[in-house]
Formats: structure tokens, C-alpha cells, sequence
């Protein structure tokens, strides 16, 4: 996290919030300070920074950038099963229903999104490549859903990488989190379809330490660190379990680095 | 305990009936027999079946909140895998074992985290769920995984905390991921893992409640009374 960032980007869209950090800063047990530099602000962190994210006012910016940036991965979901169902002799009967289900959501979700941000039908939509990887899902059933498994599983930790930055928008981190647990449904589904057709039980509906392909999808979900509590300390379970009971977030940075092939523009 | 006691709904008898039927079942070991035991150690708390609990205020509130859920979630697959239904395949085994771990875990980090402001634990009642058919205990399964989703979904506003609405997230989708595998193994490869009646076809969201609507829809499982007066709303 870059705090001199986030001080700059609150200041941005909250005139005060130098003001508002000192203040709390102040309140935080840091007398004295007089005028008060970034640089103090960050010495006053993180009681004083927390402190100021639950008053800052005018989050809305920062809304839409998550809400921008969730689109970009709504529109490569929709896209990618929208082509899948389309496909002619691509996706077998037995789990057309299923796929066809996630693509229903994941157009209602680009819709959603669209009108969220003010959007006409597929202004924002890159273009997109699916034949990465040496992968061809639109003629291979087995690599269409491997990527369906990994853009779910990814589209959970980009969710849940944003809850934080809609803290203070109740009514959108709501819609953004009633979308993460439908992307969650999703990868289980889909995981269990992967198994099934890989004839291969280690590879359940949940994610089991950091396993998985692609890795970068899968990267720290092995993490048993929680709100700063290790929770193998807690249990008698294993660690495997421990790590199958929480997803982990992944940043935006991240995920567009994962996502960037995928995108031709 | 003594609001409790002095609660007219509650008459003498039935206090007496229900704390004697208590008394036999420790007695006989037969608690997970019937449905309704003692979840956790509750050593230095009093346990007696009227006590009424609130879950608190602010994080603290919403943190009870979820302990709670996740109590009733753990033992209710413990006695899952404890007596197996019927007819019960390898996978769901498997799954459900899992599924219980994941349960504990929760409940076993809430407690942890909440330390001194933890409520205590819950007493829950299964009597309407026969632990012997595979159709009640995934039906069960399911509405208790979907009510999870929902509940984590209507609370993740009131946390001010950003430590912990990243945990609730943390945990969310793992429910999610339960929900949908219940409802596979309940109607398998169909629309059914993320139905209509779930996810709205229309939006593709799916489903928030608030707490209180949670807890109303929780409390015939939960022999405990909770009361969520003082949460965030």
C-alpha cells in the first residue's frame, strides 16, 4: 500500500483531508505536531489513516474507478462465454445449462456496470484474444474450461481486492459484493467441472493453499494470516483446510498484469 | 438470565421440562442423537436454555454476528459427518467433511478474534431436520449456505473496520462456493448451483439480507435467543 498515494488521491478528491488526517492524527495520541506534512501523516499511521478512510467524504471517485475496472473484467467474462455457448460443438449437452447460466450472469453484470457508469452497450469493451497460452478454447472443450476456471477464480480476488476501496460507498460495496459471491458460485462450479473432466478430486470447488494454473491466479492463496490473527494458531485443522476456509484478494495491478494477454485493445 | 427467568412467555413447566430433558441427554451421552447439544466448551458460562444473548454494537456486533452463523454452520455439519445419511457417495463425503472443517475454522477464528466480546456458545436445535435422508440434510445444507451468502452480503456495509470487511469478503465467497456445490449435488450440472431463485436473472446479483431478517429466518435452528438490537443499521 502507498500511503503517500492514497494521502494524494484523498486530498484529490477531499480538499480537506490533510486537514482531516491532523485532526485525527491528533486525536491519535500525536501532539504537537504543528502543520502537518505527509510525511507526519504517515508517522501518524495507521490509527490516524484508518481514521480518516471511515470520515473521508467524497469516495465517489474512487468508486468509479472500481466500478471501471470491474467492467473490464465483466466485459472478458461475457465475452468469453457469450463465444463458448455460440460455438457449435464446443460446449457437450451435459454442461451447456451451467455455462449458459454463468454467461447469462456475466452480460447482466457488464449491463449493470454500463449503467452504473452512465455507459451505451460495449462503449468501453476492449478487444479481446482468448488464443493465449497455446490455449484454443473456442475449437478445445478442455481449454475453454480451463480459462473459465481461472477467470472465475480471478474475478473473486478482484472483487474482494476492491471491498476495501468502497468502504465508505455502502450502496455500491453492496452491488459489489452481491456480484463477488455470484463469481464465487461460479468457480465452484466450474471447478468441479474441471475435475470431473481431468478425472481429478484434488481439485475442488474451493482453493487448496496456492494450487492451481495458471500460478499468478492462484498466487498468496495459501495466506493464514487473517485481520492480523494467524489462524493456524487458532485450529487443530489443517493447514490445507485453513486455507480452503478464506479466499485471499488479489490488487488490481495484479490482476491486470493476469488479464493483459487477454486484452488486444 | 433473570429477564429470562422472569419472562412470561416461558412458564415454569416448560423451563423445568426442558432443563430435565437436557439433564437426561448429558446424562445418557446422547445429545447428537436427537438434535440438540451443546456447541463448544462454555465452562464459566451459564448455559441455561432461556438465556437470552446480544450480539453487541458496531464491528464487535457484526463479528458476533457472523460467530453466530458460523456456530450454527459447524455443528450442524458435525453431526453431518458424525451420523452420514443414507446411501452418502464417496465426493459428498468428501465435500461435506470439508465443508465442516471450512465451518469450524470460521467459527474457531471469530472466537479467536472477538476474544472477551465473543458471545457465548450457542445452543441450536435440529429437530426439524432428519439427519438420515440425504434430501434433509442438503436442503438443510443449502439454506443454510445460501443464508450465509446473504448475511455476509446485507453486513459487509455496517463494517468500519477495513481489516475486517476484508475478512468478511475472505470468508463470503467461501460460502458461496459451498452454496453452489450443495445445489450441484442437490440437482447436478443444471442452472440450479446459481438458480434464478438466487441470483437475480435480471442483474446477476445475488442475494443481501439484513440482519435482522438473518436472524428471523435462523432462530427456529438456534435454541439460544439472540438479539440484534444494538447492531449497525
Amino acid at each position: 500500500m502507498n500511503l503517500f498515494k492514497i494521502i494524494d488521491d484523498l486530498q484529490q478528491i477531499d480538499g480537506e483531508a490533510i486537514d482531516r488526517l491532523e485532526h485525527a492524527s491528533r486525536r491519535s495520541f500525536i501532539s504537537n505536531l504543528g502543520s502537518l506534512s505527509k510525511k507526519a501523516a504517515l508517522a501518524a499511521a495507521p490509527v490516524a489513516v484508518a481514521s480518516m478512510f471511515n470520515k473521508a467524504t467524497a469516495q465517489s471517485a474512487m468508486a468509479v474507478e472500481v466500478l471501471q475496472f470491474a467492467l473490464t473484467l465483466e466485459y472478458l467474462e461475457a465475452e468469453f462465454y457469450t463465444m463458448g455457448v455460440n460455438k457449435a460443438g464446443l460446449i457437450p449437452a451435459e454442461t451447456m445449462d451451467v455455462f449458459d447460466q454463468i454467461r447469462k450472469h456475466e452480460v447482466a453484470h457488464v449491463k449493470l456496470l454500463e449503467n452504473a457508469l452512465g455507459l451505451t452497450p460495449n462503449q468501453n469493451k476492449p478487444n479481446f484474444n482468448f488464443n493465449v497460452m497455446g490455449l484454443d478454447p473456442f475449437n478445445n472443450y478442455a481449454d475453454f474450461v480451463f480459462l473459465a476456471h481461472a477467470f472465475e477464480d480471478l474475478g473473486v480476488r478482484a472483487y474482494k481486492g476492491q471491498a476495501g476501496n468502497l468502504i465508505n460507498d455502502d450502496a455500491i460495496l453492496q452491488v459489489a459484493l452481491q456480484i463477488h459471491s455470484v463469481e464465487a458460485r461460479h468457480a465452484a462450479e466450474v471447478r468441479h467441472i474441471l475435475s470431473m473432466m481431468r478425472n481429478n478430486p484434488n481439485i475442488e470447488p474451493w482453493i487448496t493453499l496456492a494450487q492451481g494454473e495458471p500460478a499468478p491466479v492462484y498466487a498468496g492463496e495459501d495466506n493464514t494470516t487473517h485481520a492480523g490473527l494467524d489462524v493456524m494458531t487458532v485450529t487443530s485443522k489443517s493447514k490445507e483446510a485453513v486455507t480452503e476456509a478464506f479466499d485471499e484478494p488479489l490488487s488490481k495491478q495484479a490482476v491486470l498484469d493476469i488479464a493483459k494477454p487477454f486484452i488486444v485493445m | 438470565m433473570k429477564d429470562a427467568l422472569k419472562n412470561s412467555e416461558f412458564s415454569e413447566n416448560q423451563m423445568l421440562t426442558q432443563v430435565g430433558r437436557r439433564f437426561f441427554l448429558r446424562s445418557a451421552g446422547l445429545t447428537a442423537v436427537t438434535g440438540a447439544f451443546i456447541l463448544g466448551a462454555c465452562q464459566d458460562h451459564d448455559m441455561e436454555p432461556d438465556a437470552t444473548v446480544d450480539l453487541g454494537s458496531g464491528d464487535i456486533g457484526i463479528l458476533n454476528y457472523a460467530y453466530a452463523l458460523e456456530q450454527l454452520e459447524a455443528a450442524f455439519y458435525t453431526q453431518v459427518i458424525d451420523m452420514p445419511y443414507q446411501g452418502m457417495t464417496d465426493m459428498e463425503k468428501r465435500f461435506l467433511t470439508d465443508i465442516r472443517d471450512h465451518e469450524i475454522i470460521h467459527r474457531e477464528f471469530f472466537k479467536a478474534a472477538l476474544g472477551s466480546a465473543a458471545i457465548q456458545g450457542l445452543e441450536v436445535n435440529f429437530s426439524s431436520v432428519n439427519f438420515m435422508d440425504r434430501a434433509s440434510v442438503l436442503g438443510t445444507a443449502r439454506v443454510l449456505e445460501d443464508t450465509g451468502v446473504a448475511a455476509y452480503n446485507g453486513a459487509g456495509k455496517y463494517i468500519e473496520d477495513v481489516q475486517y470487511l476484508l475478512v468478511a469478503g475472505k470468508i463470503v465467497s467461501v460460502e458461496a462456493r459451498h452454496a453452489a456445490i450443495i445445489r450441484n449435488l442437490l440437482q447436478p450440472m443444471t442452472r440450479y448451483f446459481a438458480g434464478d431463485d438466487i441470483v437475480d436473472p435480471m442483474t446477476g446479483l445475488d442475494v443481501a439480507k439484513e440482519p435482522a431478517m438473518i436472524l428471523a429466518d435462523a432462530q427456529p435452528l438456534i435454541e439460544t435467543r439472540i438479539t440484534a438490537n444494538n447492531l449497525p443499521k
